[in-house]
């Protein structure tokens, strides 16, 4: 059995959501491959050998950043190919989700998605974990037997676990980029700035604001308490709404899910809607002058209190333990 | 699975594709605007909640068969509807609020061929060329093609309108183009739990968790930052 897993790296230096994932796959499979594009692509072999890989499949033509989801897409396709996988991980991550949903079609595969555990089944494939409904409930679903399974897994769902192997072996994939995929031209990538603070998706600990923080000075208060911890920053759409901060920090139904370790809700009711964005975090920890608001009903720790008393005194609580 | 424990609702994500879609059309004139759902017999009610906002038409594709379809069964009835349709922009919302899977729009794009310009929190429409800005976790990338196009919004891309009282009446009155799956050539073997690459194994309700320690401050905020930073060590995060 080889389990292809699709690696995200920034110029050559691997994500650290790639290292958990082709930790998941040495758990369902002999073989692990990965696939890698993008300038430094082969840079990754000895971070893939590391964490168990054997044969990375790289295309570092610079037409898979020039051009979105189709060419990304053929490479993928290759490497399926060159690799002769039964099953495809990838992150759970929006543009990839794209190019595995573009090989999908292609190849009649089954597509899983936001899985947070995975087992080998003999009988036919991995079964994957998820949780659906805003969290509510747990779910466990597989790919018919005899189709590609593809299975899209959640940031943290797995510690990644270095297996101690030499560089993976670099196959440099031939792919023939037509001008179909040349259809959607990538003009332009505007990155705003978030600092040196990880992206909410794959941190380990996010710290989280909502409407109780009065104004959008708030929040600075929540990036120290993020910084302090090493930490992302989320909002509720209460806060997205009133643009105290970039919607894409938004946690919710309508905005991203996430599973950190820790989640700290501060100013935030706990709305269903915001609960449906990170009740599967593995630890939920809130600060609310409410005693009744409903994410206490889901926190493994809370403090009633006012969060402009509480967090900086937090922080420097923090900064004493860590010093 | 048991999806009829709600009434079907319009997926709000789809509301910002509607009022994206109402905007294009106030600023470039003759756009006819027409909703595609499949959905069983009762989605109905959500087909004429889309038309209230001013739509010209929609179609249904409605059939005891699709009932248990996967999203990629779900894009290939999709794309199946649209085969012979002229359109020049099909806009979706980037996930539905249930299943979340964020595949169809992808999926829909890749049978017909067409480049899939999805995540949009902002969309330029010169002539035939469409500019979409795809959010990211770190801002934005810029992307551009040429119509026929597929565009799945996020939220961030408008305050969708309410519908108006005129609408609402006028969405009584309109025809939804019901079809089945023999009416859009899809075999039924291609849909719904048999036809569908992805299977269930189980579902259950998720563990309860132990009550949380819930901490009163004294008003100095120095009692819960105490307590809030004894967790911590007690976690292992600190
Ligand atoms: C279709 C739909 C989709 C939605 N999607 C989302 C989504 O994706 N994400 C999302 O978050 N919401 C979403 N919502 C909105 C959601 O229903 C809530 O309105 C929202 O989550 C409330 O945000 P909040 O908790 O910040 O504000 P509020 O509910 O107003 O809560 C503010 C909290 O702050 C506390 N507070 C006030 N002052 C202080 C203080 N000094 N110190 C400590 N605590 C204080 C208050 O006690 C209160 O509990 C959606 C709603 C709909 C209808
Ligand atoms: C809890 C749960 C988990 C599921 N997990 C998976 C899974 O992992 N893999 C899988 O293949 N299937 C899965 N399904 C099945 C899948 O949800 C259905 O196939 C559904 O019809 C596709 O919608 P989506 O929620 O995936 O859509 P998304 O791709 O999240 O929706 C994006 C947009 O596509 C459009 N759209 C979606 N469905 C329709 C429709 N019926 N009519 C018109 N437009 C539509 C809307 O504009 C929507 O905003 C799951 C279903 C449930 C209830």
């Amino acid at each position: 059995m080889t389990t292809l897993v699709v690696v995200e790296h920034d110029a050559g230096t691997l994500g650290k959501v790639s290292g958990q994932i082709l930790t998941a796959a040495r758990g369902l499979a002999d073989d692990v491959h990965a696939v890698a594009w993008g300038p430094g692509a082969a840079d990754v072999a000895d971070q893939v050998g590391a964490f168990g890989g054997s044969t990375v499949h790289v295309f570092d033509d610079p037409v898979v950043t020039a051009y979105a989801t189709r060419p990304q897409a053929a490479v993928v396709a290759a490497a399926l190919d060159a690799s002769g996988a039964e099953t495809l991980l990838y992150p759970a991550d929006p543009f990839i989700t794209d190019v595995v949903a573009t090989v999908a079609v292609a190849r009649e595969a089954g597509v899983i998605t936001d899985a947070v555990d995975l087992a080998s089944d003999d009988a036919g494939g991995p079964v994957a974990t998820k949780a659906i409904f805003g969290g509510d409930m747990i779910s466990r679903c597989r790919v018919k037997p005899g189709r590609l399974a593809c299975i899209g897994v959640k940031a943290n769902a797995f510690a990644g676990e270095a297996a101690g192997g030499g560089p993976a072996e670099v196959d440099v994939l031939d792919v023939a980029v037509d001008d179909a995929a040349r259809a959607m031209e990538v003009v332009e990538v505007v990155e705003q700035s978030s600092g040196d603070r990880p992206e909410m998706t794959e941190a380990s600990i996010i710290a989280a604001g909502g409407r109780g923080l009065g104004d959008a000075e708030g929040f600075r208060l929540i990036e120290r308490l993020a910084d302090a911890l090493g930490g992302a920053v989320g909002a509720s759409r209460a806060a997205t709404d009133a643009g105290w901060y970039p919607h894409q920090h938004q946690i919710g139904q309508t905005g991203k899910t996430v599973a950190p370790q820790l989640y700290i809700g501060s100013g935030i009711s706990g709305a269903i809607q915001h609960r449906a964005g990170m009740q599967t975090s593995q630890l939920i920890a809130a600060i609310n002058t409410d005693g009744d608001a409903p994410i206490f009903s889901i926190a493994d720790f809370g403090v009633v209190g006012d969060l402009h008393k509480v967090i900086p005194a937090l922080i420097d609580e923090i900064e004493q333990r860590t010093s | 699975m048991d999806r009829d424990r709600s009434d079907p609702v319009l997926n709000a994500n789809d509301e910002w594709a509607i009022e994206e879609a109402l905007q294009i059309a106030e600023r470039t004139p003759d756009t006819e605007i027409v909703a595609l759902c499949m959905g069983p017999d009762e989605a109905g009610s959500t087909v004429r909640k889309a038309l209230s906002y001013g739509l010209d038409g929609a179609i249904q594709i409605t059939d005891p068969a699709l009932s248990g379809s996967d999203a990629a069964a779900t894009a290939r009835v999709l794309a199946a509807a649209l085969a012979g349709q002229e359109f020049d922009l099909i806009l979706m919302g980037n996930q539905s609020s249930d299943a979340r899977t964020m595949l169809v729009p992808a999926m829909l794009a890749a049978h017909l061929g067409l480049p899939a310009l999805t995540f949009a929190r902002h969309l330029e429409i010169d002539g035939d060329v469409v500019t979409a800005h795809r959010e990211t976790p770190a801002g934005y990338q810029v992307v551009r093609a040429t119509a026929p196009v597929v565009v799945s919004v996020v939220e961030a891309i408008n305050e969708p309108r309410y519908p108006t009282f005129k609408g609402i009446m006028a969405a009584k009155k309109k025809t939804i183009d019901v079809r089945d799956l023999a009416a859009i050539d899809v075999p039924a073997t291609q849909v719904g739990l048999d036809g569908s690459a992805t299977a269930v194994v189980d579902i259950a309700p998720r563990p309860p968790k132990d009550a949380g320690r819930i901490v009163a401050d004294d008003g100095s905020g120095e009692v819960g930052a105490k307590a809030f930073a004894d967790w911590l060590v007690e976690q292992k995060i600190l």
